[in-house]
């Protein structure tokens, strides 16, 4: 039971990441990305192709930091993936959502946007096969924690979950203390109005981008950290990370963040109750009663 | 020769099939808007609905309640509308991404609870034992197929009709009301919700109608067959076919649907060994690359949408749209 809660919040660390980028996405441009979870696919392998490369480069980076599974090459990686998927997000916005955005009306990009992730994802699959991989094959000990209830955690998760609150505490300071923060929330708020006060409209979208793509980076690498990565992570990750969006209420940072924590316990905590089989559809069955009991969200506002 | 023939009829079947799913969708996005992520779940409803109730007593899962055929399908189309319903009646009055992310999350579901719950679906083995209606009549060989096929083709041309009358109906204006401007029909006094509802659930029964006629021709379904790609499949028939022209829709079906088949095979006959096991893959690319181009540069489609403007007095004068209505 408290390894199911343990668990959840490790995942839902992850599950916020790529709900973080997801909902402002939703907010701004005002459509449902189908093709956000393939961020976090492109994240995962780029990070992998960069690992490979900084060590065999350079050797010394492929040792282990401390107790995690963690290399510094690994860590390099991260931080240059994040830029890399935040560039193909902004790119593929460029190049495909825009144009159908300005030609088409909103249901047109969602559909633009499954076309995209099945695009994507099985090019991926073409480019790296379709068996899982990791970033270390070594196997990582998780740590007793306490023997009864029995407890364990790995190491690598610790560092997941810190990592992520800490990229979660720079965003809310991004957000809140800067220009730029207010100028992305005045967009949100009212693209029109932002615009009139001197907001560069496109320069705010990319910033969208550039941020959800970084942070689905993140979210895909830890995943892959956590389990291994494979073509179709983002198919299996797509509707848990639109429940902690719809439980957060769509647009809402700080709901992602929470919806994201609580998508994730909640599907480990399902475990107890049903058989692990039936574990892809507990996302659907939290959007359904968020609907049922709250349909905007714990933060979102109703709008048409 | 006969080969060729039987195979001809196998594919046209098929098409048919997918071609009256490509219609209930139309009706949904094509006529009022809505966006159905789990066309899959519908068309999968009325296959299990259909096979479980009109099927003959089985060990390890439910059914055998063998249903007067007939019976046993419109139970199937009940299924896929009650399973619309309940979706539909939670998400249609929120913001559209709400109807988005909930019907695919209801595709996820359903085929994870097909895959689970053995009891009642057979689980991954799929649901066997199944009497196709009128096989001591026809037998089992080209006579039975062909028959079958003109009942398709009958069906299909049924709801075409169906479709045609409801487009032109005042159910159907209000429709198009609803999706052109919401605010201006509901400053008319009209219900926007309530219609959509209605839209989206006979889309779903007409879906499920062709979930059932395709487990039906194979006597079989199992989880392989209610897989998300189906309903990508089905979209890019209505892409390219033009949303919101029934005529197009069914021309989408058969184009779409020929040309899977011919990439199929095309990739087996002439891929070397080595990527057999990724063919898979580039039809999922191509589907996706098909979707994508048409929403880039003809997001009407080949058949664009024909706006009827309605005059009072009678007479309709007719239009052709090119741009703008997708």
């Amino acid at each position: 039971m408290i390894q199911h809660l343990v668990d959840g919040i490790l995942v839902g660390s992850f599950l916020s990441l790529g709900a973080i980028g997801l909902t402002m996405a939703m907010h701004i441009l005002r459509f449902a990305n189908f093709s956000h979870a393939e961020l976090l696919s492109i994240g995962a392998y780029c990070a992998l192709v960069f690992d490979k490369v900084f060590e065999s480069l350079l050797p010394v980076l492929a040792e282990k930091i401390g107790p995690l599974s963690m290399t510094g090459a690994l860590a390099i990686s991260i931080v240059l993936s994040m830029a890399v998927t935040g560039l193909s997000a902004v790119l593929i916005d460029r190049f495909v959502f825009q144009r159908v955005r300005q030609k088409g009306e909103e249901l047109s990009m969602v559909f633009a946007s499954f076309g995209m992730a099945l695009i994507i994802r099985n090019v991926i699959g073409l480019i790296f096969g379709l068996s899982g991989e990791l970033y270390s094959s070594d196997i990582a000990f998780a740590m007793v924690l306490s023997r009864d209830p029995m407890l364990l955690v790995k190491p690598d998760q610790v560092f997941v979950l810190i990592a992520a609150l800490v990229l979660m505490v720079l965003l809310h300071l991004i957000l809140s203390r800067t220009t730029f923060g207010f100028s992305l929330r005045a967009v949100a708020e009212n693209p029109n109005l932002a615009q009139v006060h001197g907001v560069n409209l496109k320069r705010m979208i990319a910033a969208v981008w550039i941020i959800g793509g970084g942070l689905g980076a993140v979210a895909g690498i830890f995943y892959g950290l956590s389990y291994q990565i494979t073509p179709v992570m983002g198919r299996d990750l797509v509707l848990p990370i639109f429940a902690a969006t719809i439980v957060g209420g769509i647009g809402s940072v700080y709901g992602a963040v929470l919806g994201g924590f609580i998508v994730g316990i909640a599907s480990n905590m399902a475990l107890v109750v049903l058989p692990s089989g039936y574990s892809p559809s507990v996302p659907f069955l939290m959007i359904l009663a968020v609907l049922l009991v709250r349909p905007n969200g714990l933060f979102g506002e109703a709008r048409v | 020769m006969i080969g060729v023939i039987s195979y001809l009829v196998f594919f046209a079947t098929v098409a048919a099939i997918l071609g009256i799913a490509v219609l209930g969708l139309n009706l949904q996005w094509g006529n009022t808007g809505l966006f159905n992520g789990g066309v899959v779940a519908s068309f999968g409803a009325g296959a299990y609905g259909t096979l479980i109730l009109g099927g003959t007593p089985q060990e390890g899962h439910l059914g055998g309640f063998e249903l007067f055929y007939p019976l046993a399908l419109l139970g199937g189309m009940a299924f896929s509308g009650v399973l619309a319903w309940v979706v539909g009646k939670l998400t249609l009055r929120l913001r559209h991404d709400y109807l988005a992310i909930a019907t695919f999350g209801v595709a996820v579901a359903f085929e994870n609870v097909m895959r689970n719950a053995t009891s009642v679906t057979g689980g991954a083995q799929g649901i066997r034992g199944f009497e196709r209606p009128l096989r001591d009549f026809l037998g089992s060989g080209f006579a039975y197929n062909l028959v079958f096929l003109i009942a398709v083709v009958v069906v299909l041309a049924g709801v075409y009709v169906f479709l045609e009358r409801l487009t032109v109906s005042p159910f159907g204006r209000l429709l198009r009301a609803i999706r052109e401007d919401e605010t201006a029909a509901r400053s008319l006094g009209k219900a926007p919700d309530k219609l959509r509802l209605t839209a989206f659930v006979t889309g779903s029964v007409i879906i499920g109608l062709a979930g059932g006629l395709y487990s039906t021709f194979y006597a079989f379904v199992s989880p392989q067959d209610v897989l998300p790609i189906l309903t990508f499949q089905i979209w890019a028939m209505l892409i390219v076919g033009g949303a919101g022209n029934n005529k197009g829709a069914m021309a989408g079906a058969f184009l779409i649907w020929g040309a899977w088949t011919f990439s199929g095979w095309a990739l087996s006959r002439f891929a070397p060994i080595e990527a057999q096991l990724y063919t898979g893959s580039i039809q999922f690319v191509l589907i996706g690359m098909v979707i994508v181009g048409m929403l880039l540069w003809r997001p009407q489609g080949l058949f664009p949408e024909r706006l009827v403007v309605s005059q009072p007095g009678g007479g309709s004068r007719e239009k052709t749209q090119a741009e703008g209505l997708t």
